[in-house]
């Protein structure tokens, strides 16, 4: 029996039921990535240990939760113990991990099985998983397609069907941009809901780590395990905890969703435009209402992130310097000669304009025109959405203007092109608001996304509302039929 | 012409918490390299900072002592550099927020008191250290040190001269030592300081272009790097050249100072809020806490030591004025009940050795133990004053106990009578002439009698008793 496109409540099932063992379970994702792997959706993959727990795990008498014995996939960018974690990029080609990151280890306690690291954009900086040492990941619904970024490994694993679920992390929209492109769903939660501790920092500030599955539910899952207060993270929350699964089948009627009046939907491509107006409807059908709400600082969230993220990137990245871990260059003439060969041997080009891009906006004499007008304007846009959900509970936008694009074909000559990809989903993360893409339709054979925006620390509703919307649609179990790729 | 001396000074203090700012890590001196580190001391992708409050509280402790400000609610910023014992490529320090404003301390001068007033203390972490000297062709990295508290203290440019800089450097590590703030040992480096030194005419409103002496970590080289660097600016003006602002390193091996290279300084530091850390806000109950729990401080003490210990005034005040003698005595007391021989000893021959070394009491080889049993044995009479003295020698300088110098040298005095008195018959008999010289009126001839009486003994004599047996005797 396949297991490929399975959700977790399904392979839940067939665990319990016996239908299949843990151990089957982890021989097939193997096999499952083995017929797909020119998709290059994993950097490293962690067979003997999967296997020896997955054995462990088929001993025991009754599961240790609902992810006991699944298989997992984790972004190449959560340190794992005794595992190599590269960020996809040279500079970290050789490093393996003396601990594991704490949104991964709960994962892990309860049961779960990572399977392997996937590929990413270098650093989580890119739209496209373009920018990887490790080479491009192709979109499962299109070869030579990019599955969005900088999850794309992750998003592109579970599409395929090989994995049910992965951790991805989301600064400016890595895990809603490649889950809208790969046609699945992922969730980027509330600012300090998942701690960050063992992910390796873009922007501090921005960084959160959070579900990619195929359902809702499943993210609801997911991100119930991940969750939770870390003392070793000062900017992780101390909640009470919430089991996400208890509010997800609440009935929607009155939902108030607003739409966003300073998104021009007319510069969209038609179909994009046409799935938003159908999902209005469909809302509208189970007894949502839309407002009109603004977000009148909204245009400037793409310059404003620009500013922060690589400032703040530019600082994460010094200890890359080529002395304690990472690729250091051969006989380096002195210590400077160390540093800079190092380190232009061993980021991108991607890595490297924005750590010049940030590293001029800390510079004396342009801080306050650049990074601290970007924090006063991202006051303003928080302030904004503050105002908004005042009189809304979830906002409504595409996840992103188009579909995938053809590798290569956007950002090459002028990067500010690929950064406009992030258009709708950067003011979340300046905000700090939880926000989930799911797929609501397709353009010429490939998914579009759509968003909805919760306010603080309101994750229990949107995957309320995403789940409705998935009971009453049937996007979500759509899948690629994986032609190009046999 | 006449010149006037304007100095300001940024103290770095090593605070003295059991872990380390940011990181679980253990704070211990001279332990083999980097084993003092943890994950987040190596700054490895991936790890964040934790917080400390210990660090914060003696922060507080010292803002409080010398009458600051404080910023109960405490916001930190990223110093950005590379340097290799600088595990992250930053160091977090606080720049717009520091969490001590504003305070005073007092000094001692030539002219008597002198207040100094602090611009402003905050914390930050240390870096590693690079050993440049131990590896042909490497510089060896050693991260015990990164990450541990310090306390950097900034003082107003109101300091006049290099002797009043001392005062200022000694006034403030004894301020640290008292609040238990840090352990004040200059030669571990838990207390250095940059100095800035410019000079001007006298009268002149302006300040004149200052240097910038770094890392100077003795009371003597302050007052050494301090005066050649005012001589050096002196002659430089009188040449009719200038000053050119820069930062300089003090040799102490030439006794000069000497611009570092350009590259070693010339750094944008890109200061940023840093991201990874909420602010630490220190409740109003921790504010009280830390008022309750305040150290004992020298004048208390003093005070303390005269009327519960009954120490002269002159003994308590010497005793209560460095931390390391005043915890020595405190420790002392428990084991001997001769306050007031124990205090005579202290600021006399012990003392008179320690400065000989130029060290406090706590890095030699006395303990509170020694030093008390040797004060109950000359109490008790089993050594004299003067035997005590060649003890003390002794144990300092070896460390082992007076009881088993006494014992293994036989240095025991002699307080028995009957001994002492067929001492005695012997020196009479070998002595006849100045028995009859004595006996005919010469008195001053008694001491004759008990120095020999002493040299026999190898002086273990009890005197006492030998005064007054010879007295019986020669009646």
């Amino acid at each position: 029996m396949s297991i490929q496109f399975k959700t977790i409540t399904e392979l839940r099932e067939m665990l319990d039921s016996k239908i299949i063992s843990s151990e089957e379970l982890v021989n097939e994702t193997f096999r499952l990535n083995e017929q797909f792997k020119e998709l290059n959706c994993f950097v490293t993959l962690n067979e003997s240990k999967s296997r020896e727990k997955a054995i462990g795990i088929d001993q025991q008498d009754e599961p240790l939760s609902i992810l006991s014995g699944i298989p997992l996939a984790q972004k190449d960018l959560f340190c794992t113990e005794g595992l190599r974690t590269t960020c996809s990029s040279k500079i970290l080609s050789n490093f393996i991990p003396p601990y594991t990151a704490t949104a991964v280890s709960k994962l892990e306690d309860d049961g779960s099985i990572t399977i392997g690291k996937t590929n990413m954009d270098e650093f989580a900086m890119g739209s496209s998983n373009e920018t990887s040492f490790f080479g491009p990941v192709h979109n499962p619904w299109k070869k030579g397609y990019v599955p969005g970024g900088s999850s794309g490994g992750s998003a592109a694993a579970v599409a395929a069907g090989i994995v049910p679920a992965a951790t991805g992390t989301d600064t400016g929209g890595s895990i809603r941009q490649p889950a809208a492109h790969c046609g699945i769903t992922g969730m980027k939660p509330t600012y300090g809901r998942v701690s960050r501790w063992g992910m390796v920092a873009f922007a501090s500030s921005l960084d959160q780590a959070g579900p990619i599955a195929r359902s809702a539910e499943d993210c609801a899952i997911l991100l119930n395990s991940m969750s939770g207060y870390d003392s070793k993270d000062t900017t992780c929350l101390d909640l009470p905890n919430q089991d996400l699964l208890e509010t997800i089948n609440n009935p929607i009627k009155g939902l108030k969703i607003g739409v966003v009046k300073e998104f021009d939907m007319s510069d969209l491509d038609l179909g994009v435009q046409q799935a938003f107006e159908q999902s209005k409807k469909l809302y509208e059908s189970l007894g949502a209402e839309f407002v009109e709400v603004s977000l009148p600082n909204i245009s400037a969230s793409v310059p404003a992130y620009y500013s922060i993220a690589p400032a703040e990137c530019s600082s994460n990245l010094s200890r890359f310097d080529g002395i304690k871990f990472g690729h250091r260059t051969e006989d380096p003439g002195n210590l400077e000669e160390l540093y800079v060969n190092s380190r232009s041997e061993g980021f991108g080009d991607e890595v490297k304009r924005r750590i010049l891009i940030g590293t001029y906006a800390l510079s004396a004499g342009f801080y306050d025109a650049y990074y601290k007008k970007a924090q006063q304007v991202r006051r303003l846009i928080k302030n904004d959405f503050v105002s908004a959900f005042e009189s809304i509970d979830v906002i409504m936008t595409p996840t992103t203007p188009s579909t995938a694009f053809a590798f290569g074909s956007k950002g090459a000559q002028n990067p500010v092109e690929l950064y406009l990809e992030d258009l709708f989903t950067i003011s979340s993360n300046l905000a700090g608001l939880p926000a989930i893409s799911i797929p609501h339709g397709q353009l010429n054979n490939l998914p579009i996304g759509l968003q909805l925006i919760g306010n603080f620390l309101e994750e229990g509703r949107i995957l309320n509302a995403a789940h409705i919307f998935q009971k009453n649609s049937d996007f979500h179990l759509t899948h690629p039929n994986m032609e190009d790729f046999k | 012409m006449t010149w006037e001396t304007v100095i300001g000074i940024e103290t770095h203090v090593q605070l003295s918490t059991k872990t380390k700012l940011f990181s679980r890590a253990s704070t211990q001196f001279g332990e083999s390299p980097n084993t003092n580190v943890n994950l987040i001391d190596c700054g490895l992708p991936g790890v964040l900072p934790s917080v400390n409050k210990e660090a914060f509280y003696k922060a507080i402790t010292f803002g409080l002592a010398v009458g600051s400000q404080i910023n109960q609610t405490s916001i930190f910023d990223r110093k950005n550099y590379f340097y290799p014992d600088l595990p992250k490529g930053y160091q977090i320090t606080q720049m717009d927020l520091p969490i001590v404003l504003g305070g005073t301390m007092d000094i001692e001068t030539e002219n008597g008191i002198k207040t100094i007033n602090i611009t402003r203390a905050h914390l930050e972490e240390d870096a590693g250290k690079s050993i440049h000297d131990e590896y042909d062709g490497y510089t060896a990295i050693d991260l015990n040190r990164a990450g541990t508290p310090l306390l950097e203290i900034v003082s107003e440019p109101e300091i006049s001269n290099a002797k009043e800089a001392v005062a200022y450097m000694k006034a403030l590590h004894r301020l640290v030592t008292f609040l238990n703030v840090s352990d004040g040992n200059m030669s571990q480096g838990s207390l250095r300081c940059d100095a800035n030194v410019s000079i001007r005419k006298l009268g002149d409103e302006t300040l004149g272009t200052r240097t910038e002496i770094k890392n100077i970590n003795s009371f003597k080289f302050v007052e050494k790097a301090i005066n050649f660097e005012v001589k050096r600016q002196i002659k430089q003006l009188e040449k009719g050249e200038t000053i050119t602002q820069e930062t300089r390193l003090y040799d102490s091996v030439k006794d000069e100072t000497r611009p570092m290279r350009s590259k070693e300084f010339a750094n944008d530091y890109r200061y940023f809020p840093e991201p990874d850390l909420l602010p630490v806000v220190i409740s109003d109950k921790e504010m009280q806490e830390i008022k309750d729990s305040f150290p004992e401080l020298p004048k208390e003490k003093e005070q303390r030591f005269q009327t519960e210990l009954s120490i002269s005034e002159y003994d308590a005040k010497i005793i209560a004025s460095s931390k390391s003698m005043a915890d020595f005595f405190e420790a002392s007391i428990k084991e001997t009940s001769n306050y007031s021989l124990l205090a005579n000893w202290l600021i006399g021959e012990i003392s008179a050795f320690l400065n000989k070394d130029s060290i406090e009491i706590n890095e030699s080889k006395l303990t509170p133990s020694s030093v008390a049993m040797l004060i109950n044995r000359i109490d008790d009479q089993t050594i004299s004053g003067k035997i005590g003295k060649s003890i003390f020698e002794e144990m300092y300088t070896s460390g082992i106990s007076p009881d088993e110098i006494i014992e293994s040298q036989g240095l025991k005095q002699i307080s028995d009578d009957g001994a002492i008195e067929a001492i005695i018959n012997t020196v009479i008999q070998e002595n006849p002439t100045q028995l009859k010289a004595y006996l005919g009126g010469k008195e001053k001839l008694f001491g004759f009698f008990v120095g020999q009486v002493m040299k026999l003994t190898s002086g273990k004599a009890n005197p006492q008793s030998v005064n007054e047996l010879l007295k019986e005797k020669l009646k």
